[in-house]
């Protein structure tokens, strides 16, 4: 047993913040399948999505009525009303209502950032039992009203009489009623999300057949894990749908190389971009639960992998020093040296594929000898990962990718691979998981297959 | 819900109406509820013919001990919840008159809701052939009073194979079963007590305490239904359907708090799965329930491979396989029960069924067959047979069909999903343990194939 053996009433060995750290297990994880925005899910909003997901977890695992230490989620795409979007989300679920809940946002980190974040309150001895996860919407986006609108009707309710409420409204022009809707742009470059990669996939002299190629191996090896039940247990269906709408089993290299550029397009002959090898927008939640080693044994849950590490960075897109989406080039460099770890020792790679000229942008850093030495402070390249150790359950180009749940997507599958692979040389099986996010940032962890402890 | 009909000549005017018209009267049946009485009125026992009244006494003495109101003779007016009659010592036919004819009177003051239960021996084990008459004709006996029972009355008859007596647990069991409203559309039926072997719960509202329960196709309907009943009963439950119902079934799984399993069940190892799932999340495993089922109905002559053998694939074979698991499994409790939900198509047959007919006649072959191999290690299996049930599935007949199909049996109406639950709840505890390889159909008497 560890030093800190702990139960739900039972005060700690040793005081909370002294002790050594417990071990943040993941027991498994649940989503509702991905459904391309304006389908199956048009009418579901983000706390429609999150409940169904929380759900069915709590279905999976025999949760119900059960006090979770804590729950974690959060949205991209957020209405204003959803300032509690986690904790309305828990109220209206299987689970106990006196279950505490937080909201999280850190763009399409926001999903992996909550396991990190929770994981390490299980660690620190804070809370025994968790769920992370996020939910997003693009069909059920909020629309917000004009500035100019917004200042008038803030005006409106400050005005005493009705001549001072009338001056106000005088000052309505035709173009404040124009409503304002989110879009991916990046606040300070007035560039979409794509636009920014097709600078980034250009610079790093990406081909359009390479990229096809990960839009292919995505769809494929996504289909191939559905048809032989690796999603079983990770999905639950919603709506009418018990597969993630946008996965095209029978897609080929002929087909994605019909398809024409749409991001870049200014770029000419550089431009290779297609909606084939770009994720679509997308609807969709997901759910992992985590806890310690006592509290899952405790209920005979399984143990499917440990939390061992997590990282951000952030990169300065601004100024055009690095692309938008590179932050986990220099995350993850910094994340395997402080666990004395290198490519090799890493069995399972999770590079979520925002654009598939995002994964090849990266790993080309990683290949590339000047960056790694100017930018990395390394000897030379960071190095090369065996492909075939890459998104091998498929990843966000055949998914979708609704923002926030892409994170909970990939902790649960990986999760699950490390323990379905056993041991790799005697060790425990290793991945790796790498989330670019808007505003140049990302966030990337490392899991571990759960081993019993030696002595237990 | 009881159907519209059901509710429209239950009361007031459309009961005057149904009456003067000569249409059929079909009542809203007496179902269980917790804390209700067993019976709506005292209990008539009445003894053999021949003045062997051993088995009626000491039958008497126990339900005295349950509490009821029980007579040896009828009082007159006296409203009876319900008449047993005991013929298990009914050695020629000359001897059955006494009691019947004894009991006959009183059948018109039967509440509404009240039951007739006989209990007699199986005619199989007599030797001589005037015992053997005897007891057979409580068969037909009892079949032709059912249908003549009404205002929701059934009966319904128990069988003493040699191992058993009127007190043995399980026939102690059956009778408190077709008692109570768990029986409601049980009508015209028996069930054979093999042995002395089971026990009664000692709480009579939570049969089911402490056991692990896996239910297959739990998503919906009778399925649903079953885990419902179950929970109810005490059970801790596993609910397991294909993972494209996963939905419907995490919502089944968070109403009786239970854990879902999104399982194929005709995937190889099904069943190891959903062993090692009860064992793993729930520390074993009691109670297996065989609900899942489909149908693809076609006329022979139009039938195609698929429409074959999907049927046959996920109602029987899937079956066979997990029964094979189970059997070979070391992680059981002791005393495993098995129930598997057959059909009367089954057993009678249905136009444009013989797919589904064929499976279900196989299910029943099937649980006769294992009935031995699980009584080593104290187990059971039984099947229920259900006939019309009110269902999403049967919602979708043809109304004109629809309609003929919930009147033709003697209680006039489709049962409930809920009614077939009841009597696969039965057969799952421990005070049915004296009954295995039966096959008790939950159809209110269906006229067709009876």
């Amino acid at each position: 047993m560890p030093a800190a053996a702990h139960s739900e009433s039972a005060p700690h060995e040793t005081p909370v913040g002294q002790g050594t750290l417990r071990r943040a297990v993941v027991v498994g994880g649940n989503r509702i399948p991905f459904a391309r925005t304006g389908g199956a899910y048009t009418k579901s909003s983000n706390q429609d999505m999150l409940t169904a997901a929380l759900d069915g977890l709590i279905a999976r695992f025999g949760l119900q009525e059960e006090r979770i230490g804590e729950v974690a989620a959060g949205a991209v795409l957020k209405h204003s009303r959803d300032f509690n979007l986690t904790r309305e989300a828990v109220l209206g679920s299987a689970l106990s209502a006196e279950t505490p809940a937080y909201d999280l946002q850190q763009a399409c980190a926001t999903g992996l950032e909550t396991v990190l974040g929770l994981a390490n309150k299980i660690k620190l001895g804070q809370i025994d039992s968790a769920i992370a996860g996020g939910v997003d919407s693009a069909s059920d986006a909020p629309i917000a009203v004009s500035e100019g609108l917004r200042e008038i009707l803030l005006d409106l309710n400050r005005a005493k009489s009705l001549p001072e409420r009338l001056k106000v409204l005088s000052r309505l022009r035709p173009k404040d009623l124009a409503p304002d809707a989110p879009n991916t742009g990046e606040l300070r470059t007035g560039l979409s999300m794509g636009e920014h990669q097709a600078l980034t996939t250009a610079q790093w002299k990406i081909s359009r057949e390479a990229q096809d190629e990960i839009a292919f191996n995505s769809h494929h090896n996504l289909a191939a894990a559905y048809e032989r039940g690796f999603f079983d247990d990770l999905v639950t269906p919603y709506r009418g749908l018990s597969r993630d709408s946008n996965l095209r089993p029978d897609t080929s290299m002929e087909k994605l190389a019909t398809l024409k550029p749409v991001f870049g397009k200014s770029l000419g002959a550089e431009a290779t971009m297609t909606a084939g090898n770009s994720t679509p927008l997308t609807d969709g939640a997901s759910t992992v639960l985590l806890g310690t080693e006592e509290w899952a044994d405790a209920r005979g849950l399984p143990k499917l992998a440990v939390v061992v590490d997590g990282e951000a960075a952030a990169v300065d897109f601004v100024h055009g020093k690095d692309g938008l989406l590179m932050a986990p080039a220099f995350a993850v460099p910094r994340l395997l040296a402080r666990n004395g770890l290198s490519f090799e020792d890493i069995d399972f790679f999770e590079i979520h594929e925002a654009f598939a000229g995002t994964v090849l942008s990266t790993l080309a850093a990683w290949e590339d000898e000047e960056f790694g030495r100017t930018r990395l402070g390394l000897d030379g390249a960071l190095g090369k990962i065996d492909r075939a150790k890459l998104n091998v359950n498929g990843s966000s180009l055949a998914a979708g990718h609704p923002f926030a749940a892409t994170g909970g997507r990939i902790v649960a599958s990986l999760a699950k691979m490390l323990h379905d692979n056993g041991p790799v040389d005697g060790r425990p099986a290793r991945g790796l998981i790498s989330i670019c996010a808007a505003g140049g940032q990302g966030v990337v962890a490392i899991l571990e297959a759960y081993s019993a402890p030696e002595g237990r | 819900m009881t159907d519209k009909y059901t509710q429209f000549v239950s009361h007031g005017v459309g009961k005057d109406l149904a009456k003067k018209l000569g249409l059929p009267q079909p009542v809203v049946l007496r179902r269980y509820k917790a804390g209700e009485p067993l019976v709506p009125g005292p209990v008539l026992v009445l003894g053999n013919g021949n003045g062997s009244t051993v088995g009626a006494d000491e039958l008497a003495a126990a339900l005295v001990g349950w509490g009821l109101d029980v007579r040896r003779a009828a009082l007159p007016k006296e409203k009876l919840g319900a008449i047993i009659l005991v013929l298990d010592a009914v050695e020629h036919p000359d001897e059955l008159a006494g009691p019947v004819l004894t009991a006959a009177p009183s059948l018109r003051d039967l509440a509404p809701g009240a039951r007739v239960v006989t209990i007699s021996r199986t005619s199989a084990s007599a030797a001589n052939p005037a015992v053997a008459a005897a007891r057979q004709g409580v068969d037909g006996l009892l079949r032709s009073l059912a249908k003549e029972l009404r205002a929701g009355a059934t009966a319904n008859g128990i069988l003493l194979a040699d191992g058993a007596g009127t007190t043995s647990p399980s026939t102690l069991g059956a009778l408190s079963f077709f008692l109570s409203g768990r029986s409601a559309f049980v009508d015209g039926q028996f069930l054979t007590v093999t042995s002395g072997a089971g026990r009664l719960s000692a709480d009579a509202d939570k049969p089911l305490a402490g056991k692990v329960a896996v239910v297959t196709g739990a998503a919906r309907g009778i399925g649903a239904a079953i885990a419902r009943t179950l929970y109810r009963d005490g059970a801790r439950l596993v609910v397991v359907d294909i993972p494209a119902a996963g939905d419907h079934l995490a919502a089944v799984a968070n109403e009786v708090h239970g854990t879902a399993l999104q399982l194929d069940i005709t995937a190889e190892d099904a069943g190891r799965r959903i062993i090692d799932h009860a064992v793993e999340r729930h520390g074993g495993l009691d109670i297996v329930i065989h609900n899942a089922g489909i149908t693809r109905d076609k006329l022979l002559a139009n039938m195609d491979e698929g429409r074959w053998n999907s049927v046959i694939g996920v109602n029987i074979a899937s079956q066979l396989r997990i029964n094979e698991a189970l059997l070979g499994s070391d992680q059981l409790h002791k005393t495993p029960r098995i129930v598997s939900v057959a059909s009367t198509s089954g057993i009678a047959g249905n136009r444009g069924q013989t797919n589904y007919a064929a499976s279900k006649g196989g299910v029943i072959g099937m649980v006769r067959a294992t009935a031995p191999l699980l009584a080593e290690r104290g187990g059971s299996i039984n099947a229920v047979a259900p006939g019309f049930i009110e269902t999403d599935m049967t919602a979708r007949i043809p109304f004109a069909t629809r309609e003929v199909a919930r009147r033709l049996n003697s209680l006039q109406q489709g049962g409930l999903p809920g009614d077939v639950a009841e009597a696969i709840a039965f057969l799952a505890s421990d005070a049915a343990a004296g009954i295995t390889g039966e096959v008790l159909r939950v159809c209110g008497q269906n006229l067709v194939g009876a």
